[in-house]
């Protein structure tokens, strides 16, 4: 059991309740007679409050829980990605015990490192890009078939980059010491700073695509995503986290900027993450095993922002010589 | 026993993370024929433990007597999940192993079968053997129901110990029956048929 602050626990509280609140929101607007609101829209709206509300209530009971368990609930949550991920990526059989490796090895190892402290940052920095990202190749040339042999390491190696290394550095936060007689906060609400600020930031782009889009980016890729959407996405994601800057050790105008390349980085994963489902043919990670979106789509955003946002507040951190 | 039931099917549902799709089908405890293409040693386990809980009551799923009565584990194994054990090498007249499914399930069981025989690599269904015809001739009565079961060839192929945590998809598809003077020959093919026509639902 960790000892969350009273401070950390009116926050989560306050999410909660928000949540909540929109939860009750969703269930009006879907009572309304037909023609004064759009049904496809509050069936959206409602069916991400529920993520919403689902997501934080679980990381609420992992915080409380202690560091150890936010670590094994976002090792599970990558664990899942990186299925859905390579389950619709095409690989040859040849590719198996690489791929066995890569998900009872690399991807807990990557986790364990995370979870045994910051001393241990350069080896979970390089494990992933650097020795899986050879182990992979060199364990499929053993198992002896050729045919496209870089584009199936490279579809491994990505897979395992995204869904693993980059997501991992969101739980990493926690592991991040700063100075406590300059800030009252806790690690946890830096995590929750950076979760709830990159999903609202989905949220916005999406609102601000609907509103005022008109210039789309790349419609072969993605069909909804357009310059207005992203421009405003960000601008409000910006401001929002100017406001919630003392949830962070940051002062206000790095809060802003902080949280302006977060959300880009965040931008950047859905346009990436939507380029290879296109590759693939399909319109959601869930849609080859479930008919419904898979748990990737949910967290594409997260996995692109992660390293930047930790980088950045890495920064912060008081030097181990103090 | 019913502890190495819940293990070994949780096992087998986190390796392979099936996700189940009932096609013009329901659920139902009456006697049914499951054939299915088979691809992997989790096959059974995982086409078994998909089931809900009454129908997985009275599904059973046959497997090799020379194998399974080897060693004391594999007897153990055999009994806890009742399965049904038939003799591949010393087939007596009488004793032919449709005979000996039809005793065993009696009227109150249902069998998951592999019509083609073994496991394949999944790129292709096999041919499929005879067993089911004369299964569906001896006794018209039972539902043969086609099952499609994509990508567990990826999470335990042929050949490996070691798993890789896909997901994988099952498919159940609707009943289908022996027309009265269908020859042999086009019943195979038209249940094997409907079992490839799951892939693409």
């Amino acid at each position: 059991m960790s000892e969350l602050s009273l401070r950390t626990k009116w926050i989560l509280g306050i999410l909660l309740g928000t949540v909540a609140v929109l939860y009750v929101v969703g269930r009006v607007l879907r009572q309304q007679p037909e023609g004064t609101v759009n049904p496809a829209l509050v069936r959206r709206f409602n069916e991400r409050v529920r993520i919403w509300w689902l997501m934080l209530a679980i990381l609420a009971m992992a915080m409380w829980l202690g560091t150890e368990f936010c670590l094994l609930l976002f090792l599970g949550v990558s664990f899942w990605a990186l299925r859905e991920f390579i389950t619709m990526t095409p690989t040859r059989p040849a590719d198996h015990r690489a791929l066995f490796w890569v998900f009872f090895l690399f991807t807990p190892l990557q986790y364990l490192l995370i979870g045994l402290g910051r001393k241990y940052y350069d080896l979970y920095s390089v494990l992933i890009p650097v020795y899986a990202s050879l182990f992979i190749p060199a364990r499929i040339a053993i198992s002896g078939d050729p045919k496209r042999f870089l584009e199936r390491s490279a579809k491994i190696q990505v897979g395992l980059l995204i869904c693993v290394y980059a997501f991992s550095f969101a739980p990493a936060l926690l592991t991040l010491e700063f100075d406590k007689s300059k800030w009252h906060g806790s690690n946890e609400e830096l995590l929750l700073y950076f979760v709830v600020l990159v999903q609202l930031n989905d949220l916005f782009q999406f609102g601000w695509g609907k509103l005022l889009g008109r210039h789309v980016i790349a419609p072969a890729i993605n069909a909804s995503r357009t310059w207005e959407g992203m421009i405003g996405g960000i601008v409000s994601s910006t401001l929002l986290g100017i406001l919630m800057w003392w949830m962070t050790p940051f002062q206000m105008w790095e809060a802003g900027l902080i949280t302006m390349a977060t959300c880009l980085a965040g931008f950047a994963g859905g346009m990436t993450m939507s380029a290879i489902k296109r590759d693939r043919g399909v319109s959601d990670y869930g849609t080859l095993v479930r008919g419904h979106a898979g748990l990737l789509d949910r967290i594409d955003s997260l996995c692109f922002a992660a390293p930047v946002f930790f980088h950045l507040a890495r920064l912060y951190q008081v030097s181990p010589a103090n | 026993m019913r502890l190495t039931v819940y293990l070994l099917t949780g096992l087998a549902k986190f390796l392979s993370g099936p996700s189940v799709r009932w096609v013009d089908c329901q659920p139902d405890t009456c006697q049914r024929v499951y054939f299915a293409n088979h691809t992997s040693h989790l096959d059974s386990l995982v086409l078994w433990s998909s089931l809900p809980r009454e129908v997985r009551a009275v599904t059973r799923f046959i497997a090799a007597r020379d194998y399974w009565e080897k060693t004391a584990l594999r007897r153990y194994l055999a009994k806890t999940f009742n399965a049904l054990l038939i003799d591949r090498r010393n087939i007596k007249v009488h004793q032919s192993p449709v005979e000996l499914i039809l005793r065993e399930i009696g009227d109150t069981y249902s069998v998951i079968l592999f019509p083609e025989g073994g496991r394949s690599t999944g790129e292709e269904i096999g041919e499929f053997k005879s067993g089911l015809y004369y299964l569906a001739k001896k006794r018209p009565d039972l539902e043969l129901v086609p099952v499609y079961l994509d990508n567990l060839n990826r999470i335990l192929p042929r050949g490996e110990f070691l798993p890789v945590p896909l997901l994988s998809c099952i498919t159940i598809g609707p009943p289908m029956y022996l027309e009265a003077g269908e020859p042999k020959s086009e019943f195979l093919k038209r249940a094997r048929e409907a079992v490839i026509r799951l892939k693409y639902v």
